[in-house]
């Protein structure tokens, strides 16, 4: 088999247990273990076929660009695919108990629908990491969209409904902006395909509308500051599998598109301006993120702010990009710091889950006695925590040592100072949650028990977050593949 | 990978695994539980002694694996660490059979000791590393794994404890990480050499060579407690009497030391920073440091308080001794490194004995102690006379050298400030021992428990006596070839021979 098959597989896989999941809604838990076995297999045989033979892609039906779809499989494409079936499949794992926990007619109606839009969003997704022109990026884009919109509603109470539509009016809006730019940049170019526009790409007003647009767009998507507002109601007030999904990936797949259409389709643009101001946003949403973190009362809330504040690092990677290395230090880090810091906020969701499950709240103050009723997941918290603080041996530590010696190695002082002084607030926010939790609790508390399988993923992923600082130089070498680095 | 390298990491993971293990043990399983613990402290102590032959013999051993595109994590052994790690996993053995009986019936156990060993595995690592960036990483990793030992009473004062011992670890370690990141921009990974690593920047970097060793002591300093960095140690006396010993003798404190031994000596060279003029400042810091903990000491009531504030004072011998120029103030400092650590650690299992078998917490209440534990307080008396620098005891042997290191080097004031350090010693220890053996004991303890034959539980009595054993050991046979002293006099004619 040809890693044409793999690409394939990893579109179709899903998307056909989508189909299946809806049309038999019984068998959806099925259907999503069969998807993670395709794409389980189409990943590790893809990851091996670009480390061995270099970035690998696909004409589909024999039309290659621009009048057909290409699909490529470069070093960057590939290990999202990766953390995205390994996040997928342990939300997969949590979801099943969770789903299940009351024979309720709402419960079932979740059941029903969870399934399948759990496949759609991660087809998705892997359609977005392996597509390579604007318009079927868009397409992608729109289905990530409405499938995340609908899971976020899927609790269909009153603050679950507001902030699902409050995040579909933000999706709806930043999509329209990325299509006008889309048609702008066609209407120059006359080729949406991003290794044509890059040739063919001419530094203009035209284009520089275009670029912002979507730049503008993509930013809310990605829920960048100041165009973060509609994420932490909505990552709060998901299902707790939902809002891991949330928080992991599909803002990290408006991010990706980032990286594509600023390093790949329009680098002529990249210029110190433009890098300086993403890195002044990133820097103010590190500090904005922590600080709202800090003065949270519930602790989803508290993981989504955080995850406001994370995405700043992956911004601050713009302003750093101008190295002797052509970048590649920077660019290792803010993506081991994306996969790292996926996990972790993955663990915390789902840990935060099952607090919310044993406890019937995710009030910060009134967390005491969590550790004793639920070590498992507190300890997932905990090491989650050290990733995210960015301590070693964690691939957090890896990311931000990356970021912080390029920033250093550049002169750029203030984005070290960032780094840093966002590390100590994270550490704030954690210490104070873990304090908490490990507080004892008041006698008489009574507690729902929790599946076990429900608090060993999210120790799982936490472990995976922790321990990705050690493969660091393979995930470096993975990297290399496809970009324009030595 | 050969049998040189795995030896190496077997010292790192005859601990590491243990830990991993334990915290996969059902709590009930006490036996079992014992029997990882001392079988990998064991192993660890065999490993250590294998690989102090193997030195002696002249073998090298390294190991190194890239983390990270450009940036080894290496392990070696030189002289420096072999030091270090055979002092902690010495006193590791006796830490480790010490908690046993003192944990005994306490919950949480699993975690306890899970903790443990990975805390063990960190300093290990920190005595390993083989160079700045490996070091950075277990050092964090220490900072983590003690934080649960910190608080693991859970109670109010053992959380507000803890977290002020990790606001103050963890900005140390912001600072460690932005000076270390900051030096590898500059020099690549930095690896640990005797005489130093930075010759090359000497001319071109001057002054951020000044700045960094600033950042560098203001980021470890907080662990090895030096004025105003000390604030955590005193307030981290809520945790048990075992991480005490950790904190102050084993781990913590001696990963700050240890530390700044190895910023000076094997980053900078002594040389070097001497002429960078970045040592007179470090030595003045030091000297503050054992004045005021020492006063401070004077006041304390609360017997493990009192023992805390000695150790802000003692640790900075050590940093005195390498901010001195000169082979003989680098004796006295580095084995002060194993002498505070024998000393503070039998103070230390002293007042957790007295704590656990007669819930005596403050000096005031030691009345009499002796007549009722007559080995743990002989074992206590023995450290204190060490620690205020009775000959032959240990702590002289170190005093001895960095007085005449400090003469020798001209800098006289620097006898008066250990002069004046030992007299407000004598003040605040000749008081306890003389409470203890010669005024009568009260009608009742606070709360007496009783261990049948010995005095107090059989494991919490050996481990004091061992080390007080060791005490002696290090002060009458220092100028034998086995002792600390000898092993240090080899680091320092390397750091400063022809």
């Amino acid at each position: 088999m040809t890693p044409a098959w793999f690409m394939g597989g990893l579109i179709l896989g899903p998307l056909v247990a989508a189909a299946l999941a809806f049309t038999f809604p019984k068998r959806g838990r099925g259907m999503a273990c069969a998807a993670a076995g395709v794409v389980g297999i189409a990943v590790t045989a893809l990851i091996r076929a670009v480390l061995g033979g270099g970035v690998s892609s696909h004409r589909v039906s024999g039309w290659g660009a621009p009048l057909g779809i290409d699909l490529r499989a470069d070093g960057l494409a590939v290990l999202l695919l990766a953390l995205t079936a390994l996040i997928a499949v342990a939300v997969t794992g949590y979801a099943a108990p969770y789903l299940r926990a009351t024979d309720s007619p709402e419960a079932r109606h979740r059941e029903r629908y969870f399934w399948p839009l759990l496949l759609f969003l991660w087809t998705a997704l892997n359609a977005l990491f392996l597509t390579r022109d604007l318009f079927n990026l868009y397409v992608a884009l729109e289905l990530l969209g409405f499938a995340a919109v609908a899971l976020v509603a899927l609790e269909g109470k009153g603050d679950a409904l507001r902030a699902a539509l409050r995040y579909l009016f933000v999706s709806l809006s930043a999509s329209l902006f990325y299509l006008l730019g889309v048609a702008l940049v066609y209407g120059q170019c006359a080729t949406v395909d991003l290794a044509l526009v890059a040739g063919r790409a001419q530094p203009g007003p035209a284009l520089t509308v275009a670029l912002a647009l979507m730049t503008g767009g993509l930013i809310a998507k990605a829920a960048l500051f100041p165009l973060h507002f509609w994420l932490p109601p909505a990552h709060a007030n998901a299902p707790a599998p939902v809002s891991a999904l949330l928080s992991a990936l599909v803002v990290k797949g408006a991010f990706y598109l980032l990286l594509r259409l600023w390093f790949e389709a329009l680098p002529v643009f990249h210029t110190p301006a433009a890098a300086r101001l993403f890195g002044m946003l990133g820097a103010a949403a590190i500090l904005w993120g922590s600080i709202n973190a800090l003065t949270q009362s519930r602790l989803k809330l508290l993981i989504a702010y955080s995850t406001v504040a994370q995405l700043g690092y992956l911004f601050l990677m713009f302003s750093l990009m101008t190295g002797r290395d052509g970048g590649f230090g920077a660019w290792c880090g803010a993506l081991l710091l994306l996969g790292a810091r996926a996990c972790a906020k993955t663990a915390m969701f789902l840990a935060a889950g099952n607090i919310l499950r044993a406890a019937g709240h995710d009030r910060i103050n009134d967390l005491a006695g969590i550790a004793q009723v639920l070590p498992v997941s507190a300890f997932a918290l905990g090491l989650a925590g050290v990733s995210l603080v960015g301590l070693p041996p964690s691939g957090g530590f890896a990311g931000k040592w990356l970021l912080l010696s390029a920033g250093l190695r550049e002169g750029q002082w203030w984005g070290g100072a960032v780094i840093l002084v966002g590390s100590l607030l994270a550490a704030a926010y954690i210490m104070r949650v873990m304090t908490r939790a490990f507080t004892p609790a008041a006698p008489g508390t009574a507690v729902r028990p929790v599946p076990p399988i429900m608090e060993w993923t999210a120790l799982a992923l936490a472990l995976v977050a922790v321990g990705m600082g050690l493969a660091g130089s393979w995930l470096a070498e993975l990297l290399r593949v496809g970009g324009p680095w030595p | 990978m050969n049998v040189l390298s795995l030896t190496l990491l077997g010292v790192l993971f005859s601990s590491l695994l243990t830990g991993l293990i334990i915290f996969f043990l059902k709590e009930e399983s006490h036996r079992l539980r014992t029997w990882l613990n001392l079988l990998g402290a064991g192993l660890k102590l065999v490993l250590v002694v294998a690989l102090l032959r193997g030195i002696y013999l002249g073998k090298t051993y390294a190991w190194s694996f890239e983390f990270l595109p450009g940036l080894p994590l290496a392990l070696g052994a030189d002289a420096n660490s072999m030091l270090f790690v055979t002092l902690s996993t010495v006193l590791w053995f006796w830490t480790t059979l010490y908690a046993v009986g003192y944990l005994e019936d306490s919950p949480h156990r699993s975690r306890f000791f899970g903790f443990f060993s990975l805390c063990v595995t960190a300093t290990t690592g920190i005595a390993l590393s083989a160079n700045l960036v490996t070091f950075l990483i277990f050092y964090e990793l220490l900072t983590v794994s003690t934080y649960p030992l910190v608080v693991h009473r859970g109670t109010a004062k053992a959380l507000q404890g803890g977290r002020v011992y990790l606001t103050y670890t963890l900005l140390g370690g912001a600072i460690l990480l932005l000076a270390v990141a900051w030096l590898y921009s500059l020099a690549g990974p930095v690896p640990f050499k005797e005489r130093g690593a930075i010759e090359g920047l000497m001319v071109s970097h001057r002054r951020e060579l000044q700045w960094l060793f600033l950042l560098f002591m203001a980021g470890i300093g907080v662990k090895a407690a030096i004025v105003p960095l000390h604030g955590w140690l005193p307030r981290a006396m809520v945790a048990p009497a075992p991480v005490s010993s950790l904190l102050h003798a084993v781990a913590v404190v001696k990963a700050g030391a240890f530390g700044i031994v190895r910023i000076v000596y094997d980053v900078y060279g002594a040389e070097n920073a001497a002429e960078l003029g970045v040592l007179p400042p470090l030595a003045i810091a030091a000297s503050v440091t054992i004045v005021y903990g020492s006063v401070c000491a004077l006041f304390q009531d609360e017997l493990k308080k009192r023992l805390a504030f000695s150790t802000v004072s003692q640790v900075s011998y050590i940093v005195l001794g390498t901010a001195i120029l000169g082979p003989l103030a680098a004796i006295g400092g580095l084995v002060h490194l194993v002498h505070q650590g024998l000393l503070k650690i039998t103070l230390f299992f002293g007042a957790g004995n007295y704590a656990e078998t007669l819930g005596i917490h403050r000096v005031s209440e030691m009345n009499g102690v002796g007549r009722r534990l007559p080995l743990t307080t002989a074992a206590f008396t023995v450290a204190a006379l060490g620690m205020i620098g009775v000959p032959p005891l240990a702590g002289y042997v170190s005093k001895w050298y960095l007085s005449k290191g400090a003469v020798t080097a001209g800098d006289h004031w620097v006898t008066v400030v250990l002069a004046a350090s030992s007299l407000l010693n004598a003040a605040y220890f000749l008081p306890i021992l003389y409470r203890a053996w010669f005024l009568p004991p009260p009608e009742k303890w606070p709360a007496e428990h009783s261990f049948g034959r010995w005095e107090t539980h059989w494991m919490l009595l050996a481990a004091p006596l061992v080390t007080a054993a060791l005490v002696i050991w290090a002060g009458v046979f220092a100028e034998s070839a086995f002792s600390p002293l000898a092993w240090v006099k080899l680091i320092a004619a390397r750091e400063y021979g022809p």
